[in-house]
């Protein structure tokens, strides 16, 4: 591992983001205008934005990291350049903290503005602190990001990463405990919500949403979702082959 | 004379299909040696053995002393695949500053490599915007960073026009005077003529290897192009 390389490499993600205003914009306006919508959408409803917004607001960064950085990843595959770098001497690991960097910048962002958009101007009301939701809000994004590297792993072409969205995301979010909670859910549903990691992402959300203070139970659901975040970056680095057949 | 590359019985299998059989060879420290054969007869697979990203079924590579693949050769040689591979999106020069920083190459190399390959006037151009030879070119740059002992070069002068393709031979030339090893590969025999030893593949197996000499004097003909074929009738020839 060598931090002057991951460095490098977050500084040339971020340097190719530069270079994409309409992906950037998208990353960053995309989640804030889906809020308003979400807001404007339950104008006589004031309680269940209340009570859905924190969580709403977790899972639109989650799902485009998703989507971002499987891609991201994946052309660099397709382009060569990954063949070249591991070539190179770079550890495997040193290019997927360098994306996590680069992204985790963008997440900030990213939150950030949702956070200050939904607190402020929607005014959104949550028991919890507004900064506890902000740093929930970036450990999803992460977590997005993380699952979203790895899953890069197993696509071959940008179509079939895309794919990946529905068949791994949608699963995960209508087992989360928002559509349903997950105390009326099946036992076996129950069960699978419990492995699944974006769970803990909305449930630390929810906590936010309905309890003051960081409680113990919060503690619980970000050292899962962080411990994925790790899982995730060290599987995508076993999955980089630097030789292929 | 010292072996930068010492290759014994390798072969490569990919979905129970032998890509190459046997493949039993030398490079020269500090020489051109041609890799040459029509498409799909094996190149690119030998290039990436040497540089440690194809599995290999049995055999083994010899790099610089090394076996191929070892963490020790990762700053000692360059490679430069067939398509372009650099950041389309990024400028020649965010190109470099990268590839340099990823091999802890200091920043005066990078307009060193740009001078080579005759890129100064287009350093703080995006790689999209380039022609087709001008981001081939990007590609070779970066592979000459950090002064490598030995260039693997896969097709690098596919569809450069005349001028351009004469500088690059130059280069080549120059590269190997100064003692580094390079190994390019093409499909057009034209290109023979710049190597001082070829090697011809033919559906995974070599066909031939020598000097431009020898291979003109055991086909009995001049003309290179007429070499490979001649080659190919005489081996067909011979197993009738």
């Amino acid at each position: 591992m060598n931090a002057a390389i991951t460095l490098a490499t977050a500084r040339r993600v971020l340097n190719q983001l530069r270079r994409d205003p309409r992906t950037v914009a998208l990353l960053l306006v995309v989640p804030a205008a889906l809020l308003c919508l979400l807001r404007w959408l339950l104008t006589n409803e004031r309680a269940n934005f209340d009570h859905i917004g924190a969580p709403v607001l977790a899972i639109f960064p989650f799902v485009l990291m998703v989507v971002v950085t499987s891609v991201a990843t994946l052309r660099e595959r397709t382009t060569g350049t990954l063949e070249r770098l591991l070539t190179m001497p770079m550890h495997k690991l040193d290019l997927l903290l360098g994306y996590a960097l680069a992204f985790g910048t963008v997440a900030i962002a990213q939150v950030g503005i949702s956070v200050a958009l939904a607190l402020g101007p929607l005014g959104l009301h949550v028991a919890g602190a507004g900064w506890l939701l902000f740093v929930v809000g970036v450990l999803d994004a992460l977590l997005g990001m993380a699952l979203g590297l790895f899953l890069s792993a197993f696509a071959r072409t940008e179509f079939q990463a895309v794919q990946f969205m529905p068949a791994v995301v949608f699963p995960q979010l209508l087992l989360c405990g928002l559509l349903t909670p997950r105390s009326s859910m099946d036992a076996a549903l129950r069960a699978v919500s419990d492995v699944l990691p974006l769970t803990y992402a909305i449930d630390a959300m929810q906590r936010v949403t309905s309890s003051s203070g960081a409680g113990h139970r919060i503690g619980i659901d970000l050292t899962v979702v962080c411990a994925t975040m790790i899982a995730a970056l060290v599987l995508g680095a076993v999955t980089l082959r630097r030789r292929t057949r | 004379m010292t072996h930068a590359v010492v290759i014994r019985g390798l072969g490569v299998s990919r979905g129970g299909r032998e890509i190459l059989h046997s493949i039993d060879t030398t490079v020269e420290a500090g020489s051109i040696t041609g890799l040459l054969g029509p498409s799909g007869s094996g190149k690119t697979t030998l290039l990436r053995c040497l540089v440690g990203v194809q599995v290999i079924a049995e055999g083994s590579v010899e790099v610089l002393g090394l076996p191929g693949g070892d963490v020790r050769l990762r700053r000692r040689f360059g490679y430069v695949t067939q398509a372009p591979s650099v950041y389309g999106d990024l400028t020649v020069t965010e190109n470099l500053r990268y590839f340099a920083a990823v091999l802890g190459t200091s920043r005066s190399d990078i307009a060193n490599v740009l001078t080579d390959v005759g890129l100064n006037d287009h350093a703080s151009d995006v790689v999209n915007r380039l022609s087709g030879g001008q981001q081939a070119r990007v590609s070779l740059a970066t592979a000459l960073l950090g002064k490598p002992e030995l260039l693997v070069l896969d097709e690098p002068t596919v569809g450069l026009d005349p001028v351009l393709r004469r500088d690059l031979w130059r280069l080549f030339a120059e590269l190997a005077a100064s003692g580094v090893t390079l190994i390019v590969s093409s499909h057009v025999m034209q290109e023979a003529q710049h190597c001082q030893r070829l090697l011809l593949l033919r559906d995974g197996r070599i066909l031939a290897q020598g000097t431009p000499n020898e291979l003109r004097q055991r086909a009995g003909v001049d003309d290179l192009d007429d070499v490979f074929l001649r080659l190919i009738e005489n081996e067909q020839g011979a197993d009738a």
